[in-house]
């Protein structure tokens, strides 16, 4: 019993069976944090190093403190003021992390393919915590794993990934793994703002009317317009995005039913999605955030066991 | 394949072990049960609801522990396993815990479960209850307080205790 890769660098390298074991591993480590004392020995013997090039709040909390309730010894690393501004390479910095005795690497960058590559270069597993327009498995983990825990399930339903598909790694990694448990995807956003040729290419349904992929959906993932990583303008202003395609009240109250409301976070209140809807009863935005925690801890406890990688 | 205890044994067995139980915890009141996964809740199972039928008005505390995150050969070719369930609903502090397995061998797995069991409180004492005690196998000091049978087996040996409801039948066998 373990996972078929040796680092977590995007869904698309696992198989459903992995995905399956790393939710029935999370299942057991989400009741360890409800215990009166949070915390297992399991990673005792391993040390972790966070490497953030990128910010991030929600992220890299959730991983200290999946490594911290794991028992792991956590350090970490960012950016902004280190060596990095004297123009160290990826590879020197990581390495001379490394030589310290550290055992696993979370990392964060903001060049798509960063993590790939540095898995030919160093011999511990690393776990990919976001890179460029990529990826961002765990958090696809974490998404998938509250829709099973909201709905039971995630074979069979229907869910709707809203906004800005181009930019977002959530997005990617998301579609990759609920069509690997056997959901069915569509995405909705403006047409500038969504890839030509995704629905051939991941077999999603696309569809440029924000209503009519609610009405469809059993649960909508509203992901977050990204002005930072937006080089020319792909839509006029903000209030003109937020009427045509943000989620607000009076458009869920004019479907037939209630729909399950996700985010990844950190909203922009009023833009995609209003606050009336992301503090209601129908949003489990912070179960995901709670999810977070134990989907990270299982794939730590998953991949920190295996010997050293040599390529 | 050795037949260790036949159905008919086992149920006797597990009779006595309740009997036993009683004879040490009447009334039950700071007492709890703790069957062990993935394995030992089969025990645990048979012995509640046989201590249910013996004393209908007495509350039993009864819980399922899992251990897998406190394994000591996490690291090993075997060691990674799923886990299973912990459900133990109710505070063991100041409380008699009784532990429950199916097979004492090496003590490993009861050094695991008493760590597990030691971060939901702190017990006013601890008992091991085991079906078959493999003696002379022991790598820690761990002795359990009832024994369902006691056997000498070598070390290439396995003891396997069937349960009807997982295996179909109720069988403890030894397989060479």
């Amino acid at each position: 019993m373990s996972l078929s890769v040796k680092h977590l660098l995007g869904i698309r390298d696992l198989t459903r069976q992995d995905i399956e074991l790393i939710f029935q591993t999370a299942d057991q480590l989400k009741e360890v944090l409800q215990r009166p004392i949070k915390k297992v020995p399991t990673l005792r013997d391993t040390t972790i190093v966070n490497v953030f090039f990128e910010n991030s709040t929600r992220t890299r909390i959730s991983f200290e403190l999946a490594e911290k309730r794991l028992g792991a010894d956590v350090v970490n690393f960012s950016a902004s003021g280190s060596s990095v501004s004297k123009g160290e390479t990826l590879i020197d910095t990581v390495n001379n992390i490394l030589s310290m005795k550290v055992d696993m690497v979370v990392m964060r960058h903001s060049a798509t393919g960063a993590p790939h590559f540095l898995s030919k270069h160093i011999n511990v597993p690393i776990v990919n915590a976001g890179d460029g327009i990529n990826e961002h498995p765990t958090q696809a983990l974490l998404d998938a794993f509250s829709i099973r825990e909201r709905l039971g399930s995630v074979e069979g339903k229907k869910v709707a990934i809203c906004g800005d598909i181009m930019h977002s790694r959530v997005a990617l990694s998301n579609i990759y793994c609920l069509k690997k448990l056997g959901a069915e995807v569509t995405v909705v956003g403006p047409p500038t703002l969504i890839p030509k040729h995704i629905a051939k290419a991941l077999d999603v349904n696309v569809s440029y009317d924000i209503r009519e992929a609610l009405a469809w959906c059993d649960v909508a993932n509203v992901l977050r317009i990204q002005l930072e990583r937006q080089n020319m303008p792909l839509f006029s202003s903000l209030r003109e995005y937020s009427l045509a395609y943000g989620v607000n009240r009076a458009l869920l109250d004019s479907l037939q039913k209630e729909i399950v409301i996700m985010h990844p976070g950190p909203i922009n209140r009023g833009v995609e999605l209003s606050s009336d809807v992301a503090d209601s009863g129908q949003s489990i935005i912070l179960d995901q955030v709670e999810n977070g925690v134990a989907t990270r801890m299982a794939v730590l406890y998953l991949l920190a066991r295996k010997e050293p990688v040599f390529n | 394949m050795k037949s260790i205890l036949t159905d008919r044994q086992l149920a006797i067995t597990i009779d006595r072990l309740s009997h036993q139980l009683i004879e040490n915890h009447l009334g039950f009141k700071d007492t709890v049960l703790i069957g062990l996964q993935p394995r030992g809740i089969y025990l645990s199972d048979r012995i509640y609801h046989n201590l249910k039928k013996l004393l209908p008005d007495t509350h039993i505390a009864y819980g399922k522990l899992d251990i897998t995150f406190y394994r000591d050969d996490y690291k090993s070719e075997k060691g990674l396993q799923a886990p299973n369930e912990t459900d133990i609903n109710f505070s063991i502090e100041k409380k008699r815990v009784v532990l429950i397995d199916d097979v004492l061998y090496t003590g490993r797995t009861i050094r695991s479960a008493m760590d597990a069991m030691l971060d939901f409180g702190r017990p006013a004492a601890v008992e091991l209850l085991v079906l078959i005690d493999r003696r002379f196998s022991r790598e820690l000091p761990i002795q359990s307080d009832y024994t369902g049978r006691t056997i000498d087996a070598i070390i290439t040996e396995r003891v396997k205790v069937l349960w009807k409801e997982r295996d179909g039948k109720d069988e403890v066998v030894l397989i060479a």
